[in-house]
């Protein structure tokens, strides 16, 4: 398995480190069952058989955090964008719904 | 089918007769409309559950059901050792439990699973590290646990062929469990089998569930690949694959799976005769009956079902290999493997109820799933019948993230790939 940072190119594994599943997102603290969503924020997830979006840090080269879609079952990589991306898009379709 | 008990007495009768007698050690059994308990997931905590449902809890009607066949799963993936050897007080009663029964489970099922206490030892290499282990020993002591804290010199007594002057890692000496060793995993999975089977459990192999049905919050059955099984109780013992089944009746559990590699080398002459650990790496050994040194080390350390690691993991282990015993260096790597791992969110395991009625969880298990079979089986079998956790697996809670009750025996938080 090699990441295509797209600040690096293709790289070995043992550059990054892994730090799981991308798509929580933490909640809102004020909320009435802020609890609740901070215990599933935390703990409990999805865990798919197939296509997952998980943080991967390229410690070992440019230090930029990474979301790749992986699937799970033959470790095949389809996308590696960066976090900052992923972040600005989640917040401008937020936006966007409001 | 005829029920037989092994002894000297048939191996001798059998030996001649030219071995024709022996009969197949369970039934192939075909599922039945429902059952009482059904428990899926034939692997050994499944048929162990399932044992002990028959003969302790006197539970008719059982069915375990199994997607591929029985010790095809994780049973036959680990690395067979057994040892009892931990800190918190949520686990150590537990697993000592679980060696107790180990220590008696050959004559409680008739059946020679090879339980060969040989030691287990795990080396230090620091000042730090050996006040940590020696803590760690005093915890087991308290709880009736045998525990020894031995000086380099001792040792060297025991392996005189570790790399005791590494310049960064020098060992200082191991802590020693006697009564951890190994046991032959995939004769822990037959052996259940075959005893359960006696007890008149019913254990369908290429059964595959594919969906729950539930009714007003209660669980009624399960569909499978082998068509509708009703139940009165379901418990779910699939370490490694959990978060998918779970899935299926709409919960979501606080573990990721992951892989973990293992390795055999070709057979060398008896070379060591115990468990040991490298303490400044990650890397355990021992060698089986039929000479393969078994070795392995860390997770891979990303989310996988896919039985199969990378490089980056087989260098380290590698490298940890040769920085404890430089001899092994020119011995040549058989096969090496992946086995998934339910890795929980503080790296203890879950037997709990879920909020699904009559539907029982066995997860969460890590790597450490097979040394706690025979506790892991008794405790959920005690669970499923009585609907009350046994003793030793009280803390075992699904709830215990939500309250902050974690047993974080690593202390590394919620982050599966680092237990």
């Amino acid at each position: 398995m090699r990441i295509k940072c797209p600040y690096c190119g293709e790289r070995s594994l043992d550059e990054f480190a892994y730090h799981g599943d991308a798509t929580v997102t933490r909640p809102d603290i004020n909320a009435p069952d802020a609890m609740d969503q901070f215990t599933a924020y935390v703990y409990e997830r999805s865990n798919p058989a197939g296509s997952h979006r998980e943080l991967w840090y390229h410690s070992a080269g440019c230090h930029a955090w990474l979301v790749v879609t992986r699937d799970t079952t033959n470790h095949k990589i389809s996308a590696v964008e960066t976090a900052r991306e992923v972040a600005l898009k989640r917040t401008s379709d937020t936006q966007g719904d409001a | 089918m005829r029920q037989q008990r092994y002894s000297i007495f048939s191996v001798l009768r059998e030996a001649l007769r030219g071995h024709t007698g022996w009969g197949p050690a369970w039934r192939d059994a075909e599922p039945k409309s429902s059952y009482d308990i059904v428990i899926i997931g034939g692997g050994g905590h499944g048929l162990a559950t399932a044992y002990y449902l028959a003969k302790i809890f006197g539970q008719a009607r059982i069915a375990v059901l199994e997607k591929g066949w029985i010790g095809g799963g994780n049973v036959g993936r680990n690395t067979t050792i057994v040892r009892s050897n931990y800190l918190l007080p949520g686990n150590i009663p537990f697993y000592e439990k679980a060696m107790k029964l180990w220590e008696g489970l050959e004559q409680d099922i008739n059946y020679n699973a090879m339980v060969s206490q040989r030691s287990v030892l795990n080396l230090y290499h620091s000042d730090a590290q050996r006040d940590a282990f020696a803590r760690r020993g005093n915890a087991m002591r308290m709880h009736g646990v045998d525990a020894e804290l031995l000086d380099q010199r001792e040792v060297r007594e025991m392996l005189p062929f570790l790399n005791y002057d590494n310049a960064r890692f020098p060992i200082h000496g191991g802590l020693l469990q006697r009564r951890g060793g190994t046991v032959r995993h995939d004769a822990v999975a037959w052996g259940y089998a075959r005893a359960a089977d006696q007890r008149g459990v019913d254990i369908i192999q290429n059964c595959e569930v594919t969906g729950f049905k539930i009714e007003g919050g209660r669980v009624v059955g399960v569909e499978t690949s082998r068509g509708f099984i009703g139940a009165n109780k379901i418990g779910l013992s699939v370490a490694g694959s959990s978060s998918r089944v779970a899935a299926l009746a709409g919960l979501k559990l606080p573990i990721e799976s992951h892989v973990l590699q293992a390795f055999v080398t070709e057979a060398i002459k008896p070379f060591i005769d115990c468990v040991v650990t490298f303490g400044a790496g990650h890397f355990y050994m021992s060698q089986s009956d039929k000479g393969g040194l078994v070795f392995g080390g860390d997770l891979d350390g990303y989310n996988s079902y896919a039985q199969r690691g990378n490089m980056p993991v087989i260098e380290d282990v590698c490298e940890g290999g040769m920085a404890l015993v430089p001899r092994i260096g020119r011995v040549r790597l058989l096969r090496h493997w992946g086995g998934i791992m339910d890795m929980s969110m503080d790296g203890s395991p879950i037997i709990d109820r879920t909020p699904i009625e009559g539907l029982y969880l066995n997860a969460g298990w890590c790597y450490g799933g097979f040394k706690a079979t025979p506790a892991a089986g008794l405790c959920f079998a005690h669970l499923i019948a009585t609907d009350d956790a046994h003793p030793v697996a009280k803390h075992y809670r699904m709830d215990r993230f939500a309250t902050g009750r974690t047993i974080d025996e690593k202390g590394m938080g919620p982050h599966p790939n680092l237990h």
